[in-house]
């Protein structure tokens, strides 16, 4: 990341000049971690700005050499997985995890495409959902080290920086991760179709009943 | 329906392809919390809707603009930083500015003061000392910091409080007693706001016509800055006043300890 490296030198000479270029280059990767973790588009929001604004304060708390030779996409990666681990933790405590509405914040908008029908494009929606869904059954370990390595893209080494383990946990992790989220689709390809439509028409039935 | 025999490979892709775009408000609103960036709102005073710009690092600016654009338009020309539009000030910063407008002067209010001068920030501290419903001339200010011969220096920086009503410059008056200029709409502005606090600007511009710079009382010797709370309290048939400090000390008076009144400059 050699882009990296000379921002980082950017950083330690003028924070408050480099810093907006810091934000642009990496606010899309925090979110899609803390999304990803947590599954909910408003705490990912707050946990990516969150760990945008502790870079600022720990960075402005640094010596320069120590900003100039920051890593900062594991650097920046780990904040986030920290905030959001916390995050989780205190949600954890107050109620149990909402299912529902994590299954509707995939988060996409697939491109309209010609030659690809109406139920291609629901075929494709429902797979990225269900691929969101069984990332969230992962455990968290396993979840954050499948975040980072495949969602994030940062190398083994990068993973294991970012997440503080040894590359072979990390390793083992990701390929249990991957096992675990086919294991999901092979699943999925055998049960009855369904649309988000019928989905929500199924949950909402009970109640519907109840005022009649 | 979908048949899934997901190679590492498609389920790598179908992984990457989870990447999402952040919302604008995550890149801005850390920007605005390491105060690179403000937002405002507005807020009503005594003076109808004002505009409140704030980030991180406190309240960056308080002024009166025909419209948000016009008041954007004015922060990023004097401050030189990206400004967006709220829905509303933070509830906290909103009670701590109204609570501070209504005269609470403990009420914490960060302010964001970089790219100002130390005398300037100086001049501003010191106006916060004024109590409210009361006034001081210029030349108080002066002396109290310091700088007894910058009595136009302090008018200058006073001119350009960047948060008036929060740092109460209206409440810094003409060493000739006169009401002054103000930055947020001139004198009479100055008026309105000095009496939603309780003063009578009618009463204080008389009796600076009149020549009566000091109030003093003839029980206790003691000479006050005129609306001083002290001076208030004397009773009329006690209650003298005299044009300068010179005349009330050789009448034997000292000057009250609360409000510290200075010589000003003839």
């Amino acid at each position: 990341m050699d882009t990296d490296v000379a921002l980082a030198k950017r950083l330690a000479r003028d924070l408050d000049a480099a810093f907006p270029v810091l934000v642009e280059a990496h606010q899309d990767r925090l979110y899609t971690i803390a999304l990803r973790l947590l599954g909910d588009r408003r705490d990912a929001e707050e946990v990516a700005q969150d760990a945008l604004v502790r870079a600022f304060r720990a960075m402005r708390g640094y010596q320069r050499e120590r900003v100039a030779t920051l890593r900062l996409r594991p650097w920046l990666a780990s904040i986030a997985v920290n905030l959001a681990r916390n995050r989780r933790r205190r949600a954890d405590d107050r109620q149990p995890p909402n299912q529902l509405e994590p299954m509707l914040d995939t988060g996409f908008d697939l491109p309209a495409d010609a030659r690809s029908g109406p139920e291609r494009r629901a075929d494709l929606r429902e797979t990225q959902r269900e691929l969101v869904e069984a990332l969230l059954r992962l455990t968290p370990a396993v979840r954050a080290a499948v975040v980072l390595r495949h969602v994030d893209g940062l190398s083994v080494t990068e993973t294991a920086e970012a997440l503080g383990r040894p590359e072979g946990t990390i390793k083992a992790q990701v390929h249990r991760g991957l096992r675990e989220l086919r294991a999901t689709f092979e699943t999925s390809a055998l049960r009855q179709p369904t649309t988000p439509a019928l989905a929500r028409a199924a949950r909402l039935l009970p109640a519907l009943e109840a005022i009649r | 329906m979908t048949t899934m025999t997901l190679s590492d490979a498609g389920l790598e892709a179908a992984l990457r392809d989870l990447r999402v775009a952040a919302p604008p408000a995550v890149g801005f609103g850390a920007l605005v919390e390491a105060g690179l960036a403000d937002r405002y709102a507005s807020i009503e005073t005594p003076l109808g809707w004002a505009f409140v710009a704030w980030n991180g690092r406190g309240v960056s600016s308080i002024g009166r603009a025909d419209d948000g654009a016009a008041f954007e338009a004015r922060f990023r020309a004097e401050v030189g930083r990206d400004i967006a539009k709220a829905d509303e000030v933070p509830e906290r910063l909103g009670r701590a500015i109204a609570s501070r407008i209504a005269g609470n002067r403990r009420v914490r209010i960060k302010l964001d003061l970089r790219g100002h001068t130390a005398f300037e920030v100086s001049v501003w501290m010191k106006a916060l000392e004024i109590p409210h419903g009361e006034v001081r001339p210029y030349g108080w200010i002066a002396a109290e910091i310091g700088k007894p011969k910058a009595v136009r220096a302090v008018g200058t920086a006073l001119a350009h409080n960047p948060v008036p009503l929060v740092v109460p410059c209206h409440r810094v008056v003409r060493s000739d007693g006169m009401i002054g200029q103000y930055s947020m709409g001139g004198p009479d502005a100055k008026r309105r706001v000095l009496s939603s606090e309780g003063l009578d600007t009618r009463w204080l511009e008389e009796e600076a016509a009149a020549g009566h710079r000091f109030t003093g009382s003839d029980t206790t010797h003691i000479v006050c800055n005129p609306t001083c709370r002290d001076a208030r309290r004397v009773t009329p048939q006690h209650r003298v006043t005299f044009p300068s400090l010179a005349a009330a000390a050789s009448s034997g008076y000292r000057p009250c300890l609360h409000c510290r009144p200075v010589s000003l400059a003839a």
